[in-house]
Parts: structure tokens; C-alpha cells; sequence
């Protein structure tokens, strides 16, 4: 009987660190079995080759910062049947999303060298403002084995098996004491999204939200017990703005405690 | 007269998003350019108003496959503003850690991105198909990398462990004895990778550079020393910007760094290997030397048997450090906030990092200053190619432009790095 095609897989790269994608290399025990089971054909971090469009699946990094890449992310649409963003960036826009909440006019005295050969946008947006998307894959960096399943589930038409309940619930699944009732540590671990295994408290710190807002977040909990913990408001608008600051639910956090907002 | 153009647009196998455009007319060279269009993310911008203590998770996002650099430069120069000084057993931990980074990153480069230009395929994953014991040999050198850091710093990428004083949590010498099995079978895989690596087939092409790269009396540098070159330069971290400067061209996203003197210079494993060969270990010299190196190397192209070489010394460190180990009493030392100023340089994989912070008495960050190896080196990249394709002008357009994208991977570039340092600076009035 004859093999079926292998399903085409492309990644793209917008504003990012490239650690998401790095991910993928990451998978040293993984990563042969996984190239026997798609075609790679585009990968420009890993591959010269470039096979042509269209793709069965696209794997998406990074957030839209230039006039350029909005453009771009349409096209790269139109192409993928399937389309997955991967990582903090994609998803939420990323740490360079904190441009989003300084004042437009603070920017005007922005000082470069050469300002006019710069072309960028006033705010860094997550894929889904721009099209629509298939899944979306958290974690600032995701977590490779989630990459793992979230292939695998592409390549066999099911849903990925990624829970969106909290962070709090990994630890209490490894039995990690809690850091912020048995030592006072502030941690966002009743308000992020699971994915990493609850990694912060396992090494004595608390969360620092890498995954983003869980399902049905309750920000305004966590803010009050960090106000009874000491914690001013600069305190907290700097804790939900990290690196999923314009995540929907942590950037109206921030922003009900963010006094240049008032 | 004829005219003739080498343009790659979107370079494969490096980190970010960069091109090539060459211009010929008659067979001399008229122009090139590395473009990098990476969009900026203006870090240094971002940093400001943010707490001392964050700047290590914070840069460390600036780069996926080097975050460990950008954290050890971070809270060294915390260290620095704030008069802090960490040594004994944690100072061996950040040296461990940054083991665990160069074989990690080294060994991507060396099999994954470097290798498959002198064996002519078109990916790790295509040279596979021949070579898979190779292949298979590179990724499981790669895990014991990144297990360092993965049980040191939390994660691979973006490890959480880091903090300003030292680490938030540290281990017994029982829980690092898996890590002793897999780098003693990884130093054995580390020599076979320089012997392989040796066999490749070089273009002639030695350069006169400036090599540029941190110097420590008593060991290979990583986390400190004074910065040096084989022209003289000796000065300390503080000093690094009254002799080096940073321009913005048009066709790059990442400013371009140079000598304030003499202009153009060469940072990471090269310019680090040709400055501090005697600091190596033993097993790390011999092997360079039966590989057919001298004590300086001046080929780009052999970079990856230099690289390969730090894996190798990268392995035997890890295992010097493991085996002598002793859990500090505490994790970290208290560090209080204060106002100040806070300089260092730390030998990330691809060369010097340079972080320059000022806090004010609450220790919030007023100013960062970061200039990563890739935005050193982009000059002299562009210099490499105005030498190389003259003399290499008759091969055919395809087989030329594959050899410049090599010339450009011999510096393992990080483009992801170098794009996001463009200055941003806020007037508040």
C-alpha cells in the first residue's frame, strides 16, 4: 500500500527571540522521528530548502511589530491550512508588547540615531488581531514536549491535549508547597495558565506568569492578596506586565492599578 | 562591462531574520551589505522603570538560543552597580551553567547549522539521511548541554534559576551525579566532533583581525576578566564604551559596533581561542593542536573546529566543576537596592555581551545600555565578503552565494540578538 504524502509543515518567524522555534531543534531524542512523519518544507532556521506553498500546517513565532509583517502574516494565511502560533509573542505580543502602554507622545522625543530608517509599528499584537488561528500554543518559552503533542494531535486529526487550568494546580499535582501561603513569595500561579509543570515554585520562586492568563482568570484576587502580601501598585502593574503584559485580562489588571492611566 | 548581483533574501540557517546583497561590476566587488530586517523590540527602551531584580529574565529574552549570556552579563553588572561580589561555590555554579550554554549552543551550530555547508546539504535533517549516526552523535551532545541547564536553570530556554546574588535554589552533589555520567561519555563525543570537524574541506582564507575577547589570568573566561586584543587593547568592562562605538546604517535593523581606533573587529570562539589558548585544559590544547591548529587561528571557516574545542573544554570544566563540588549554605547573597552604576562582559557563545546599567535608590533600572557579539561582528562580516568573492568569482552563481551564506554562518550569527539594541532613548522633560 502506498504511504500517504506527509503532511507539509512551515515555520515563520516574526518578532521573537527564536526560542519557540528553537524548541523544535530542542527535541533531540524527538526531532529524527518527527522529520520522518512531516516534510519540513520551510524552516528557514534549521534548512536552506525552501519547498513552495501551499502548507498543511504552519507553525507560527513572534508578534506583528512593522507595517511589513502585518502584511506578511496574510499572505502566510492564505497559504497554511492549518495555522498554530507558538509561544508569548505570537500569542500575546510578547515583552516588546510593553510599548503598547507607554504614551504616544513620550515617543515623538524618541531619540535614535537615524530615525527614518526605522520602520515599526505603535504596538506589538498578538497573530490573532490579524488573522484568524487555529490553536494557539503558550508558553514564554513553550514547552517542547506541548509542541510534541500539539503536532502529533495535527498530524492525527485531534485535539491537543493542553490543560488551560492554573499553574497552581501543577504544583498542587507535584506536591510543591505553596510558596506564597508557607513563605510569603508573590506568584502568579492562581492566575497562569499551566504548561510549564508549575517550574518556579519547584526552584523556591514564584510564577512569573510565562503561559499567560488561565481560562476564566481572576486578577483582581490575585491583586488584592498581593496588597495584603505589601505589595503598592507599581508593584503590581510591573507583576502583570511581563511577558504576556497585553494578554487581555492582565493588561486591564494592570491597567486598573497603573496611575498614568487615572 | 558586465554587472552581476548575489542577493539571498532571507538567510537559512542562522538565528533571525537577515539577506545578503552583493553587487559586482567586472568581477570586483561594489558593494555589500548584510541586511537585517529583524524587527526591532527595543529592549534597552523596555528595561527602564523595571526593577533591578527582573533585568535577568527580562534580557534573557532577547535571545532563545543564548538566554544564560544575557543573564550572566545582567546580574554581574547589577553586582557591579550595587557592590556586590559573588565567589566560592555560586561563582562555580554560574561557571557550570555557562558550560551547559556553549555545549548547547556550539553543538547546534556545529551539526544543525555549520556542518551541512562543508558536506553540501541543505539541512541537518537532509545530511541525516547518510549520516545519521552523525547526526545522532550531535543531538545527544546537544542534551547533555542543555541538561546543565535544564536542571541547573529550570529550563533549557529562558531558565528561571538566575537571580542577582547568585541562584534561587541549589542542589546536592547527589542530584548533579546523572549530569557526571552524560558529560564523560560528551567529552569523549566532544573529541570525535574535532576530529571530524578537522577533516572538512577549508578555503584558504586567513584574515588580519582584531580579535576582541575577554582575558582571565587562571581560566577560560566566561563571567570575568579585562577585554583584550592582539593590538593592545587591555581595559577594564567600565571602559568598553570610551573605545567602542555603535553606528546606525540603513540597510541593518542592528547597530553596527566598532573600534573608536582602528574600526572593524572580531569577537567570539576565535577571538576568544587566539587570546587565551593557554587557559585551556590540557585535554582541550592537545586536541587542538593534533587537529592541525596553531595557538591562533585566523580562518573564519575553521571556526567550527574552534568550536568544537570549546565544547570540548566546555565538557571537561563541567566535569572539573561537578566533581569538586560542594552545596553553598545559602543560594544566594542578599543584595539591597541602592543607586548606582553596574558594567560587565561576559563571553556569550558568539562573543563579548556588554550590559551597562544606572538605578536609581530604589534600584529601579534608569538606563541599559547591551551591545550583543552579532552587532560586533556584522562589519567585519561584510569585510570577509568583500575579500572572499573576488578571489572565488568563478565558481557558478549558485555555488556562490551558497559559499557566502557559509562565510556569513562561520559567525554563527544571532540575529535575533543584534536587532534589538536600537537606541530608544525617552526625553523626559
Amino acid at each position: 500500500m502506498a504511504r500517504k504524502l506527509k503532511p507539509k509543515v512551515a515555520v515563520w518567524k516574526f518578532a521573537s527571540c527564536d526560542g519557540c522555534q528553537l524548541s523544535l531543534l530542542d527535541c533531540e531524542d524527538e526531532l529524527l522521528a518527527v522529520s520522518q512523519e512531516i516534510e519540513i518544507a520551510h524552516f528557514p532556521e534549521a534548512s536552506r530548502e525552501v519547498i513552495k506553498g501551499p502548507y498543511d500546517l504552519s507553525l507560527v513565532e513572534g508578534s506583528i511589530t512593522t507595517p511589513h509583517d502585518a502584511e506578511r502574516i496574510h499572505k502566510i494565511r492564505r497559504s497554511s491550512k492549518s495555522l498554530i502560533t507558538i509561544g508569548a509573542c505570537a500569542t500575546a505580543g510578547g515583552i516588546q508588547a510593553l510599548r503598547n502602554f507607554k504614551d504616544v507622545n513620550e515617543f515623538v522625543s524618541i531619540v535614535y540615531a537615524t530615525p527614518e530608517y526605522i520602520d515599526t509599528l505603535q504596538k506589538s499584537t498578538p497573530i490573532s488581531e490579524h488573522i484568524k488561528v487555529d490553536f494557539e500554543l503558550r508558553g514564554c518559552p513553550i514547552d517542547k514536549m506541548q509542541l510534541v503533542e500539539v503536532i502529533s494531535a495535527f498530524i492525527n486529526g485531534r485535539k491537543p491535549n493542553t490543560p488551560a487550568h492554573s499553574t497552581c494546580i501543577e504544583c498542587k499535582r507535584r506536591g510543591t508547597v505553596c510558596v506564597m501561603v508557607a513563605q510569603g513569595k508573590m506568584c502568579m500561579g492562581p492566575v497562569t495558565h499551566a504548561g510549564c509543570g508549575a517550574l518556579c515554585p519547584t526552584y523556591n520562586r514564584g510564577c512569573y506568569g510565562c503561559f499567560g492568563p488561565q481560562e476564566t482568570t481572576n486578577a483582581g484576587s490575585l491583586s488584592s492578596q498581593l496588597k495584603r502580601m505589601g505589595a503598592d501598585d507599581e508593584e503590581i502593574v510591573r507583576t502583570f506586565r511581563g511577558f504576556n503584559a497585553y494578554a487581555e485580562p492582565f493588561r486591564k489588571e494592570s491597567e486598573l492599578h497603573d496611575k498614568e492611566n487615572h | 562591462m558586465t554587472k552581476k548581483t548575489i542577493k539571498v533574501d532571507y538567510l537559512a540557517r542562522v538565528e533571525g531574520e537577515g539577506g545578503l546583497y552583493i553587487k559586482m561590476k567586472d568581477d570586483a566587488v561594489v558593494d555589500v551589505k548584510l541586511k537585517i530586517f529583524e524587527p526591532p523590540r527595543f529592549f534597552e527602551g523596555l528595561l527602564r522603570g523595571r526593577d533591578f531584580k527582573e533585568a535577568p529574565d527580562i534580557t534573557a529574552r532577547i535571545c532563545g538560543i543564548c538566554p544564560v549570556a544575557y543573564q550572566m552579563s545582567a546580574v554581574h553588572a547589577m553586582e557591579n552597580a550595587l557592590g556586590v561580589s559573588v565567589d566560592g561555590p555560586l561563582r562555580e555554579l554560574r561557571r557550570l551553567l555557562y558550560c551547559g550554554e556553549w555545549i548547547e549552543s556550539h553543538t547546534l551550530h556545529i551539526y544543525m547549522l555549520h556542518a551541512p555547508d562543508f558536506l553540501g546539504y541543505q539541512s541537518a535533517i537532509h545530511m541525516a539521511k547518510d549520516h545519521k549516526g552523525i547526526v545522532e552523535r550531535g543531538l545527544k551532545l546537544k542534551k547533555a548541554g542543555n541538561q546543565i541547564v535544564s536542571l541547573l536553570g529550570g529550563r533549557e530556554i529562558h531558565p528561571v534559576n538566575v537571580r542577582v546574588g547568585g541562584f534561587y535554589k541549589v542542589f546536592n552533589k547527589q542530584e548533579f551525579e546523572p549530569l557526571i555520567e552524560s558529560l564523560k561519555w560528551a567529552r569523549e563525543a566532544a573529541l570525535e566532533t574535532v576530529r571530524w570537524a578537522a577533516q572538512f574541506p577549508f578555503p584558504e582564507f586567513e584574515q588580519d583581525y582584531e580579535f576582541v575577547a575577554l582575558h582571565h589570568p587562571e581560566e577560560y573566561p566566561f563571567n570575568e576578566g579585562r577585554i583584550v586584543s592582539n593590538r593592545g587593547l587591555d581595559i577594564d568592562c567600565s571602559e568598553y564604551e570610551d573605545h567602542f562605538q555603535e553606528t546606525h546604517v540603513e540597510h541593518s535593523n542592528a547597530l553596527h559596533s566598532g573600534l573608536k581606533e582602528r574600526g572593524a573587529y572580531f569577537v567570539g570562539p576565535m577571538a576568544r581561542y587566539s587570546l587565551n589558548f593557554d587557559q585551556l585544559s590540557p585535554i582541550a590544547q592537545e586536541a587542538a593542536l593534533e587537529a592541525g591548529l596553531q595557538k591562533e587561528c585566523r580562518n573564519p571557516f575553521k571556526s567550527i573546529i574552534i568550536r568544537s574545542i570549546e565544547v570540548l573544554y566546555a565538557c571537561d570544566e563541567a566535569l572539573r566543576i561537578l566533581q569538586s563540588y560542594e552545596k553553598p549554605e545559602r543560594p544566594y547573597i542578599e543584595v539591597e537596592p541602592a543607586e548606582g552604576i553596574g558594567f560587565s562582559c561576559t563571553e556569550a557563545p558568539r562573543g563579548i555581551l556588554y550590559h551597562h546599567y544606572r538605578l536609581d535608590e530604589q534600584g529601579k533600572i534608569l538606563d541599559a545600555k547591551i551591545v550583543p557579539p552579532t552587532s560586533q561582528n556584522q562589519k567585519t562580516i561584510e569585510d570577509d565578503l568583500w575579500k572572499f568573492v573576488p578571489k572565488h568569482i568563478h565558481l557558478s552563481q549558485e555555488d556562490l552565494t551558497w559559499q557566502c551564506e557559509q562565510a556569513i554562518r562561520n559567525y554563527d550569527p544571532c540575529i535575533s540578538c543584534a536587532t534589538h539594541f536600537l537606541k530608544l532613548d525617552i526625553e523626559h522633560s
